[in-house]
């Protein structure tokens, strides 16, 4: 199976605190992984890693093929951070053009990518607005539509779903199969909701820095003989203590 | 080019933010045209109280623009009374003076006039005790000439062109900084720097934006003071659209990295303490030359220094571009030095 992200024995430290510890994780390609873990545990660290945002202390990241951080890589990385990220004095049509421009695409193709973007997150009939006028949840769905604007090979999603409703939770959710289905998206996501990690392909476990468990959420529930995810992820972490 | 997107969005936001517009365009203008009318007021004569003066002291302080109040004897409640600035006496061959001096600068200035009228008058008596024709008796005729300004200079035309490159300086630095702050609190810095765009990029792209927006609004505080308030320029007014922008230029990057410093619009604002104010102190509104040697050396590491410098040698001493090119050179240095720590202090959000 070709991977996508290959991290080695990454550690990092915040002042004395350790707030990686020597994680290692092979990311396959045209998967949804998901990283969980409780708050702190460390997932956006290890996410801005893979972004280049961060620099590990030790150890090594790759994304498809090419050693992080590297500036071109990140033309084909989708990121959506945790904060929307949005400039809301601008609407929300603006905001997606000032990012696909950041990612030099122009003219039509561009009109096209945010068309398909506002169309996947259902905001087409709102991007005349400003996206200080918008609500919570349709904030966090222009952010993910500006994660996808460049049509990149990987998204990697910080907590995506956090403040939307359930309904449309489940859209994102279909969308993101969708894309994983139909044009072989490698697709990274952060979340400490368990019953968004039964939707993964493939999970790893983090807490306190230490990565307690990984696999596909069927093979962690009988490899540690329990009913539900949320099971493994306290039996692992005992394990671990 | 992802500088011009940057460039264009900046635009946008501004153009939404319409208090910000205000600020830029009509704050300084507001300030610069309260200053021209506290400063050109028209000066009030000085009222006097004397005691027992010659008639001829008497004349020479009436000529001297004082308005005399003949009292019977020298009392101190009488200033306020009678609302004096000062009570002048004399008693055999000694005068003495009692100022009312609730503004030092005033009593001062009174002082200097009643010194000069009086001795003025003694050194005529003198001359007329001499026999007429034992000396070439010729009155004496002072002809006042100025090397800057004329009779006219007010105190506004003097420092006017200290203030356009204050204003320019400082609400350049405020709104940069502030939006650039913004970008990093609302964590677009970061999804900007998950994009592939470059850190110079970044850098220049608000450099350029808010530099063409620093640039109209030098372009409108200068006309406006040179047309509307009519602010004595001698030199060029190249020069000084020349100096204002090179000053508005680093002011904008400096903003910028001290906005890397703050971590809400609140911490910008302290930044006016300790970063705009003390450049008040050394930009030639005080005299520097009476300031201990150290003390114009810190003078002498502030950009406003310069700015002020070159501006008040070319709208007030008329001096021309080669004159300037010391303090342009410097400005130029600094602003340079400014950008090049903004790309490195991008470094904070990639290491690329």
């Amino acid at each position: 199976m070709e991977e996508t992200i290959c991290i080695e024995n990454v550690s990092k430290k915040y002042g004395k605190k350790a707030v990686l510890n020597n994680i290692s994780l092979t990311i396959p390609k045209g998967r949804i992984y998901g990283i969980i873990g409780p708050s702190g545990a460390g997932k956006t660290t290890l996410v801005k890693m893979m972004v280049g945002m961060e620099k590990a202390d030790g150890g090594g990241i790759t994304v498809l093929g090419r050693k992080m951080p590297n500036l071109p890589v990140l033309g084909d990385i989708g990121y959506m951070s945790q904060s929307d990220a949005l400039y809301a004095d601008l609407t929300g049509g603006e905001n997606l053009k000032f990012f696909a421009s950041l990612f030099k695409i122009r003219g039509s193709i561009q009109k096209q990518r945010i068309a398909y973007c506002a169309d996947v997150v259902d905001l087409s009939d709102e991007l005349k607005k400003k996206v200080s006028a918008y609500s919570g949840g349709m904030r966090r769905r222009l952010a993910l539509a500006v994660a996808l604007v460049q049509d990149p090979d990987l998204l990697i999603l910080d907590e995506p779903t956090v403040g939307i409703d359930p309904e449309l939770r489940a859209n994102i959710w279909n969308e993101l199969h969708r894309l994983r289905e139909e044009e072989g998206k490698t697709i990274i996501i952060t979340t400490h909701v368990m019953d968004e990690a039964e939707k993964c392909d493939r999970l790893a476990m983090i807490r306190e820095g230490m990565l307690i468990a990984d696999g596909s959420p069927g093979e962690l529930i009988a490899a540690y003989d329990v009913e539900k995810l949320e099971d493994v992820f306290l039996k692992a972490g005992r394990k671990q203590s | 080019m992802r500088v011009a997107a940057i460039i264009r969005r900046i635009f946008q936001q501004i153009h939404r933010d319409r208090r910000t517009m205000a600020l830029i365009f009509i704050a300084p203008l507001f300030v610069l045209t309260l200053m021209y009318f506290i400063f050109n007021g028209d000066t009030v004569n000085s009222r006097v109280g004397i005691v027992n003066i010659d008639q001829s002291v008497y004349n020479a302080l009436q000529d001297a623009d004082i308005d005399v109040v003949t009292l019977v004897s020298v009392d101190k409640d009488m200033i306020v009374q009678k609302g004096l600035d000062g009570i002048l006496g004399k008693t055999d061959d000694a005068y003495n003076l009692i100022l009312e001096n609730s503004n030092p600068n005033t009593a001062m200035a009174l002082k200097a006039k009643i010194t000069q009228t009086i001795s003025g008058v003694m050194f005529q008596t003198f001359l007329n005790e001499i026999p007429m024709g034992s000396l070439g008796y010729q009155a004496v005729d002072i002809d006042i000439d100025y090397l800057y300004g004329s009779e006219d200079t007010t105190m506004f035309d003097t420092f006017s062109s200290i203030l356009i490159g204050f204003f320019v300086f400082f609400f350049v630095f405020l709104i940069a900084g502030i939006g650039l702050l913004r970008e990093r609190m609302t964590g677009t810095m970061e999804k900007l720097m998950s994009t592939p765009v470059k850190r110079w990029e970044v850098v220049m792209g608000y450099l350029t934006g808010y530099g063409i927006l620093a640039m109209v609004q030098t372009l409108v505080i200068i006309f406006f003071s040179v047309e509307v308030l009519n602010i004595v320029l001698v030199g060029s007014i190249w020069n000084v659209i020349l100096i204002c922008i090179l000053s508005a230029i680093t002011a904008l990057a400096l903003g910028i990295l001290l906005s890397a410093f703050a971590t809400s619009e609140f911490q910008m604002i302290q930044f006016i303490p300790i970063v705009i104010i003390p450049q008040v102190f050394f930009c030639g509104l005080f005299p520097m030359e009476g300031m201990a040697a150290w003390l114009q050396a810190v003078g002498k590491i502030m950009p406003m220094y310069y700015a002020a410098d070159a501006l008040k040698g070319v709208m007030y001493k008329g001096l021309g571009f080669y004159d300037i090119l010391f303090d342009l050179g410097i400005l130029a240095a600094f602003a340079v030095v400014f950008i090049v720590l903004n790309v490195f202090a991008l470094k904070r959000y990639r290491r690329l």
